[in-house]
């Protein structure tokens, strides 16, 4: 059974309207419903509508990264929120927060949560991917008859 | 003293933020492991001395004031535990990089050493925090690492063990987070400090309720008597020094949560303490009894942990600084000797093939070394003189006979007798008797595997030597423990 | 609402309980699930009664809703997703390594009943032991191909 168009194409789309609004959700996170939880959680929705429409090899062919690299990394921004305040002799996860007059975007207020948020952002990302990696398969659903695994065949 | 404190928890993090990115390179990842643990051994050993000598300190995360923002809170008990909590996680460690370099396909894993680090993390956590959602958060950030580690590998018995022990951690989870529920909905606070007034303040049938409910979730954690099955079936079938900061540590955390809470949450006047009396005793009786019926090394020590925790509980129920310095001291010697056992027993594994009794045996003669230092701890475990397990049972039984508690006191002997035959069950099956010729020839033990092993062991010796400085220490974080306006007073500072 | 809520709370434990008592892993998961969904739920109704709100600062407390328990929910919901995918994953290496849904007897266990209760002959203990000597074998072939699959962190 072949893929089907339709599929194919809308989930090409939603899926690229999905990602922004993860990063829309993110940005909007402190003051706002929203946060690195929920924005990469609306990531890794995007993530499973590119598997649905192509299969592992479309969710690969979002990052040439290995998954746990980019887990990894998240964690390391996540960490450094946590010990950057401690080295600047402040509580630790202390924040802070400075506002910016922008163009375009008016006055804006960055604080240091996001990048504590971005990290979590990452982490989840990372942690998504891995987790096709583990559980999907390799050929396109339905492709073929039975589901089964690529390892584990000798048993 | 700001960083101090949040350093046991941040470094083993961002430890294994850094572990995985540099995932490509394990003798990097040993380094990082060992390094970051060390780092956090140290700032335990600091810690100790300065709550011992100037009294609890308080942090407050992202300096948000106590009852709105997160608390950590280190007085003698958590510093105690921490400390024992990152030497052993250290030993432990190092053991692993021996045991990886020579088998065991699990310690060389990838995510050997982040999940592991990790662990560290909720370890530090829960012993930390000074507020019961945290210590949630903390035991959930432990027990997914613990799940992790126990099924690292994916063998069949992994994944049949693994099963039973995430479902039953998972349960009692829920039923925590249930627990939390009713606190929250009922006093409005979840700052340890603060609850243990507004807990005293609720009416009777809720009161009991909620302290019942709070000694059944870190009952199952613990792995006291009706909640203890799932242990000894989950824990042998991990990598063996998995197994060994298992059994030395994460049972540990539950039965200092129980202390925390008991001590801290539950009004005085209605301390459970024939029912805690009742529960150390069926523990101790039917963790032993099970273990004589154990015809495996790992499994037979699987059991004797349940047993031990017992006699933590034991110490607990009394509600008498005396009972209670008694525990603590247990559960300082119990971490020690029982992480070394399962070392012993991985090394028997490792040299003989097997750690099955009826299979393996005449180690004396071909690991003489090895022998020696499992008479020791074996001895220790059964509380036989002048080793640490004597010190700690005759300071329970101390307290126990002056509080007349003369029933559990008694089991608690019976049970030591008990102990003693199914240690030299194991003496006799693993190190005494015939060599097996049909066997491979055995293999050498690596000094990264006998190295720390033989420290724990001595360091179980020092614990023995210095018994009588550990029992005032003892005895001192148990006039804390007692003494819940202190805690008060320290976190809320009013 | 309140009792809306409570009803709805323990209508998922029941579900929850119910699947957990099953023996296919998938429904074990998926009722584990459900129990942490029901605890959140719980958690939410004890936003109902106030506690001292987080906010600091002149607003009249009285316009909020305490938001500690939504706090408390959010950050379970995060654990409950990180404890579901790797249960997933497990469940799944036990089906690439048995071809069945079900959880696993114990082998051991039944070799300890066995010598307990010497009146039932229905299993040899040879047999059982063939059977443990068989394990020993497939774990040992399965050793190699252990993937790098199974590892998250919280």
């Amino acid at each position: 059974m072949r893929r089907s168009t339709i599929l194919d194409v809308s989930t090409r789309m939603v899926t690229v309207t999905t990602l922004v609004l993860s990063i829309y959700l993110l940005a909007a996170g402190h003051n706002q419903p929203g946060g690195g939880f929920i924005g990469g959680l609306v990531g890794g929705a995007a993530i499973a509508l590119a598997y649905v429409g192509g299969g592992l090899e479309r969710v690969r062919a979002f990052t040439r990264l290995q998954p746990w690299t980019i887990l990894g990394a998240g964690l390391v921004v996540a960490s450094l929120s946590a010990i950057v305040p401690l080295v600047m002799g402040r509580a630790v996860l202390e924040q802070g927060f400075v506002s910016l007059d922008l163009p375009v975007l008016g006055k804006v207020k960055a604080t240091s949560a996001l990048v504590f948020d971005t990290g979590v952002y990452a982490l989840v990302l990372g942690m998504v991917l891995m987790a096709f990696e583990a559980l999907g398969e390799e050929r396109t659903p339905g492709s073929s008859t039975g589901s089964t695994p690529g390892r584990g065949e000798a048993s | 003293m700001n960083a101090l404190v949040a350093a046991p928890i941040v470094l083993p993090i961002a430890g294994a933020a850094l572990s995985i990115v540099i995932g490509r390179s394990r003798a990097a990842q040993r380094l990082l492991g060992v390094a970051v643990l060390v780092a956090v051994a140290g700032c335990a050993i600091a810690l100790l001395i300065e709550v011992d000598s100037n009294g609890p300190a308080v942090v407050q995360a992202g300096d948000w004031p106590a009852p709105i923002g997160i608390t950590l809170m280190v007085d003698r008990l958590a510093a105690i535990m921490l400390v024992l909590g990152s030497l052993m996680l250290l030993g432990v460690l190092v053991y692993a990089i021996g045991q990886g370099r020579v088998d065991g396909e699990e310690h060389r894993h990838v995510g050997f050493h982040p999940v592991y680090l990790v662990l560290s993390a909720g370890v530090a956590g829960a012993f930390l925090t000074g507020d019961l959602f945290n210590l949630f958060v903390s035991f959930e950030v432990m027990l997914t690492a613990s799940y992790v580690l126990l099924t690292l590998g994916g063998r069949r018995s992994q994944v049949r063990a693994g099963m039973t022990y995430v479902v039953i951690s998972l349960v009692a989870s829920a039923l925590f987070l249930t627990t939390i529920g009713f606190v929250y909905a009922s006093t409005g606070t979840v700052n340890l400090a603060q609850l243990s007034t507004a807990m005293s303040e609720l009416p009777d049938g809720l009161r009991h309720a909620l302290a019942l409910l709070l000694l059944g979730v870190f009952g199952i954690k613990a792995a006291v008597f009706p909640l203890f099955f799932w242990l000894p079936d989950s824990y042998p079938t991990a990598p063996t020094a998995v197994t060994a900061v298992f059994a030395g540590l994460l049972t540990k955390v539950g039965v200092y949560a129980i202390i925390r809470t008991q001590t801290l949450l539950v009004d005085p006047a209605d301390r459970p303490a024939g029912l805690l009396l009742t529960i150390a005793g069926l523990t101790m009786a039917v963790g032993v009894l099970g273990a004589i019926a154990q015809s495996d090394m790992k499994r037979i020590l699987s059991f004797h942990i349940v047993s031990q925790i017992g006699y933590m509980i034991f110490g607990l129920a009394l509600f008498t600084v005396a009972g209670l310095a008694g525990a603590i001291l247990y559960i300082v010697h119990h971490i020690v000797v029982k992480t070394t056992l399962f070392l012993i027993g991985g090394l028997v594994e490792h040299r003989a093939g097997s750690s099955d009794l009826d299979r393996v045996g005449g180690l004396l003669r071909t690991a003489p070394v090895l022998a020696i230092t499992f008479l020791f701890t074996a001895l220790s475990l059964a509380g036989i003189p002048p080793l640490s397990g004597f010190a700690a049972k005759f300071a329970l039984v101390d307290a126990g006979i002056a509080s007349s508690a003369w029933i559990v006191v008694g089991v608690s002997i019976v049970v030591s007798v008990l102990t003693l035959f199914s240690m030299t069950k194991i003496w006799a099956g693993v190190f005494g008797g015939e060599i097996d010729r049909d066997r491979d020839e055995p293999r050498p033990m690596p000094a990264l595997m006998l190295g720390p092993t033989i420290a724990l062991a001595g360091t179980a010796i020092a614990i023995a030597l210095a018994a009588g400085p550990l029992y005032d220490l003892s005895e001192r974080t148990a006039e804390d423990l007692l003494d819940a306006d202190r805690y008060r007073l320290e976190v809320l500072g009013s | 609402m309140t009792v809306i809520l409570a009803a709805a709370a323990a209508f998922v434990f029941a579900c929850g309980t119910y699947l957990l008592l099953q023996r296919e892993l998938t429904r074990i998961v998926i009722g584990l699930a459900l129990l942490a969904h029901g605890a959140n739920l719980f958690i939410l109704l004890g936003a109902g009664r106030r506690g001292n709100p987080t906010f600091i600062g002149d607003d009249p407390s009285a316009d909020y809703l305490d938001p500690l328990p939504q706090a408390f929910v959010l950050t379970a919901i995060v654990i409950t997703f990180g404890v579901t995918t790797f249960l997933l994953g497990l469940s799944y290496r036990s089906w690439v390594l048995t071809r069945d849904d079900e959880v696993q007897d114990d082998l051991e266990d039944r070799r300890v009943a066995k010598r307990t209760t010497p009146t039932e002959v229905e299993v040899d203990l040879a047999e059982v032991g063939a059977a443990l000597d068989a394990e020993h074998q497939r774990e040992a072939e399965h050793h190699n191909e252990a993937g790098p699959d199974e590892w998250e962190t919280p």
